[in-house]
């Protein structure tokens, strides 16, 4: 399938842990997928392995973006093929701004010497930010220093939406937000909805879900999917409760 | 809208590119001192220079110094003793007299320059230039509007012939002689080298540029400057330094003395980027008098070991001294470096703030000595030493050595150690940055805040040399 990413009977550890068990799904360009299961699932593991993080190791399975195998390449060279993560825990960088950080990230997509676009991307970098209703200050932050939890956030999102990747995974993008942090984000992810990007949205609770509406709700336990339903799934598992998990459908 | 103006202004900036330093030409001088140090080396280099009877003596007594003192390896690194002092050609020239001009360079040092950027650097923001080619300036250029006004840049053999009544007060006065054993080595073989003179009140707007280059093995290179800036006058004084990449150690040393008389403005700032066979051991130290103020600015890129300790000798009520420093120590690299602050007056204010990189198995080492006797009131230090280390093998050792008497003065001293976390490299990689440019992102950074006090055309050259190291690190 050339717009979808499609992981298919992947296994990956940490050490010797073996954390994703035949985790197979697929995510096509257009459509929004969630990821829900209880904490130490796999699913943040999922997030680390596509993106190539070297603390995890892949032993089998493919992971196809567009029809392209991006395990087992380097993290700059997954991300340049497409792939966004919003990541749970975002690190800081002392010293170098947010307006730099995202310059520097776009002109590693550029070709090598080809002239960057200042102005233009100025333009555009504000206009975003007017839309996650950020202030202007911002841009001379420095990097996720001295940032609460739902700027953190917004400051991934902004990139999201700076960066447009084919696809994105939202690692736990709620964690830490308050109800208006949390409908501003989601209103970012919205916006980029559309035929050329494809969602992978990864949370513990159903409360994300009301705002970033899925395609397809995906329950993850002990490293695979074991169901799969629309949007009402996710309302479901609310009132049932991961008990129901555990014991109806991880035995089934 | 600030960041769009810094980026224009950016791509307007001048490169002056050191990282093209590694390329050299044939060797063939007029003037060879030989190989190895003795009284008739020292005897030849006096002579070729045709000077004066007093001098010669300095040189003599210099050696003499020299030779009695021990190295400097009960505190300093043991690598000092790989230094072969007979193995070294202490001078070389293809010429005595530098040229106006960059026409009547000669070919093969025209390339040289040419290559490095610095005759269109000139062109766009310097008020004079004068560049060195291995012991002989060889060119030495300064607008006529700055002579009228009684400016004067010069090496030192014509300073100390034709304006003896001014730099002769303060030749060695600063550093004498004795001060260490490379300060006397210097003050015995000293040859090129800025000596500059900036009369009462003239400010001199752009800066004055010397370009020191290494071009021949196993030599040593020790320029010898000397600034004074006459009361309430200002300037500006940049330096940068290259070596091509030689199988064997080359050496430079320097002395640099800064006198900076009543009221007057001195700043003097340092790029270099030696290759990493290069033993860099350099004393550079100023004088501050009354309402004076003395400011370092030094970049210490490349080299094997570099030793150096700016230093300010606050002399004058009022008076002020600050050095910033960034040093990067890249594998298999010392960056020995800091700063020394001797208050010696009421009022006076000193600043150091010092960052340093250790990449790979590279080492960085700060230095600092602020000394503020009881005497005195009024007088405040301020000393940051932030040190980055990238990987697990870099090094860093600090060893601050404050001594602040009285109950009128104040002393705030404040060290960090921090270091870039495969999290970090992971986070920004996965924006799409190569490690390398991960790494220097992250250096950049942490070098940030210092480099805004750079002139532009240094900041936005240091950020291009960092890249340079750090793509050159990662495996």
């Amino acid at each position: 399938m050339p717009d979808s990413l499609v992981i298919k009977n992947l296994n990956a550890s940490i050490g010797e842990r073996p954390i994703l068990k035949d985790f197979s799904l697929t995510v096509p360009k257009g459509e929004v997928h969630a990821i829900m299961g209880p904490n130490g699932t796999g699913k943040s593991t999922l997030s680390k392995v596509l993106a190539g993080h070297p603390d995890y190791s892949v032993q089998s399975g493919s992971a196809l973006l567009d029809g392209e195998e991006i395990l087992g390449l380097e993290p700059d060279v997954v991300a340049r093929a497409g792939l966004f993560l919003a990541f749970q825990y975002p690190s800081e960088i002392p010293g170098v701004t947010i307006a730099n950080f995202i310059r520097a990230a776009i002109v590693a997509r550029q070709a090598k010497g080809a002239p960057f676009d200042a102005k233009a991307y100025y333009t555009e970098l504000y206009a975003k930010m007017d839309a996650l209703k950020m202030d202007r200050k911002f841009t001379a932050r420095f990097v996720n220093e001295g940032f609460s939890g739902g700027e953190k956030k917004r400051c991934e999102i902004l990139q999201l939406m700076m960066l447009k990747p084919k696809y994105a995974v939202l690692d736990e993008t709620d964690s830490g937000l308050d109800i208006d942090a949390l409908r501003i984000v989601s209103e970012g992810v919205n916006r980029m909805r559309g035929p050329d990007t494809g969602f992978l949205v990864i949370t513990h609770y159903q409360r994300l879900l009301e705002y970033i509406v899925p395609d397809r709700v995906h329950i993850m336990w002990d490293g695979r999917i074991v169901h799969s339903g629309g949007k009402e799934l996710a309302i479901e598992l609310e009132a049932k409760g991961y008990d129901w998990v555990k014991t109806e459908l991880a035995t089934a | 809208m600030a960041e769009i103006d810094e980026n224009l202004a950016q791509r307007e900036a001048i490169e002056v590119d050191r990282s093209k330093g590694d390329f050299k030409y044939e060797e063939s001088y007029a003037f060879d001192a030989g190989v190895g140090l003795s009284a008739s080396v020292v005897d030849y280099i006096s002579k070729v220079k045709d000077e004066e009877p007093w001098i010669r003596e300095f040189r003599q007594k210099s050696l003499k110094i020299f030779e009695g003192l021990p190295m400097p390896t009960h505190w300093a690194t043991t690598d000092l003793d790989n230094i072969k002092f007979d193995k070294i050609r202490y001078y070389l020239a293809k010429g005595q007299k530098a040229v106006r001009t960059w026409e009547e360079v000669p070919d093969d040092v025209k390339k040289t320059f040419e290559r490095l950027g610095i005759p269109e650097s000139e062109r766009k923001f310097l008020a004079g230039v004068e560049a060195q080619f291995d012991s002989e300036a060889v060119y030495s250029r300064m607008k006529e509007e700055l002579e009228k006004l009684g400016v004067i840049f010069c090496g030192p053999t014509d300073g100390l012939r034709d304006h003896p009544e001014i730099f002769r007060k303060w030749f060695g006065k600063v550093i004498p002689a004795g001060d260490n054993k490379f300060a006397a080595l210097n003050s015995a073989v000293f040859s090129g080298g800025s000596f500059i003179y900036i009369p009462k009140g003239v400010k001199v707007a752009q800066p004055l540029q010397a370009y020191f280059r290494i071009n021949a093995e196993n030599f040593g290179q020790f320029e010898r400057t000397l600034i004074i800036a006459d009361e309430g006058s200002e300037v500006t004084y940049m330096e940068g330094c290259t070596a091509p990449k030689f199988e064997t150690a080359t050496l430079h040393s320097a002395v640099v003395e800064l006198v900076a008389l009543k009221g007057a403005k001195i700043q003097y700032v340092t790029v270099q980027n030696w290759s990493a066979n290069v033993f860099n051991l350099v004393t550079k130290r100023g004088v501050a008098e009354e309402g004076a103020e003395v400011r370092w600015i030094d970049c210490n890129i490349g080299s094997r070991l570099t030793m150096k300790y700016p230093g300010v000798v606050l002399r004058g009520k009022g008076a002020r001294g600050e050095v910033l420093s960034i040093a990067l120590a890249n594998d298999g690299q010392h960056q020995d470096t800091g700063a020394k602050m001797i208050h010696a007056a009421d009022d006076t204010t000193s600043n150091i703030i010092a960052k340093s990189i250790s990449v790979g198995s590279g080492r960085s080492t700060y230095r600092g000595l602020v000394h503020i006797p009881k005497t005195l009131k009024n007088c405040r230090n301020n000393t940051e030493c932030d040190a980055l280390l990238i990987n697990e093998h870099s090094r860093t050792d600090t060893y601050p050595a404050i001594s602040v008497r009285g109950q009128k003065n104040s002393v705030q001293h404040e060290a960090s150690v921090s270091k870039v976390s495969a999290e970090q490299i992971f986070y920004m990689m996965q924006r799409g940055l190569s490690e390398g440019e991960a790494m220097s992102l992250a250096v950049n950074g942490f070098v940030n805040d210092l480099v805004k006090e750079f002139p532009m055309e240094y900041s936005v050259e240091l950020k291009r040399l960092i890249e340079l190291q750090m793509e050159g690190s990662v495996g």
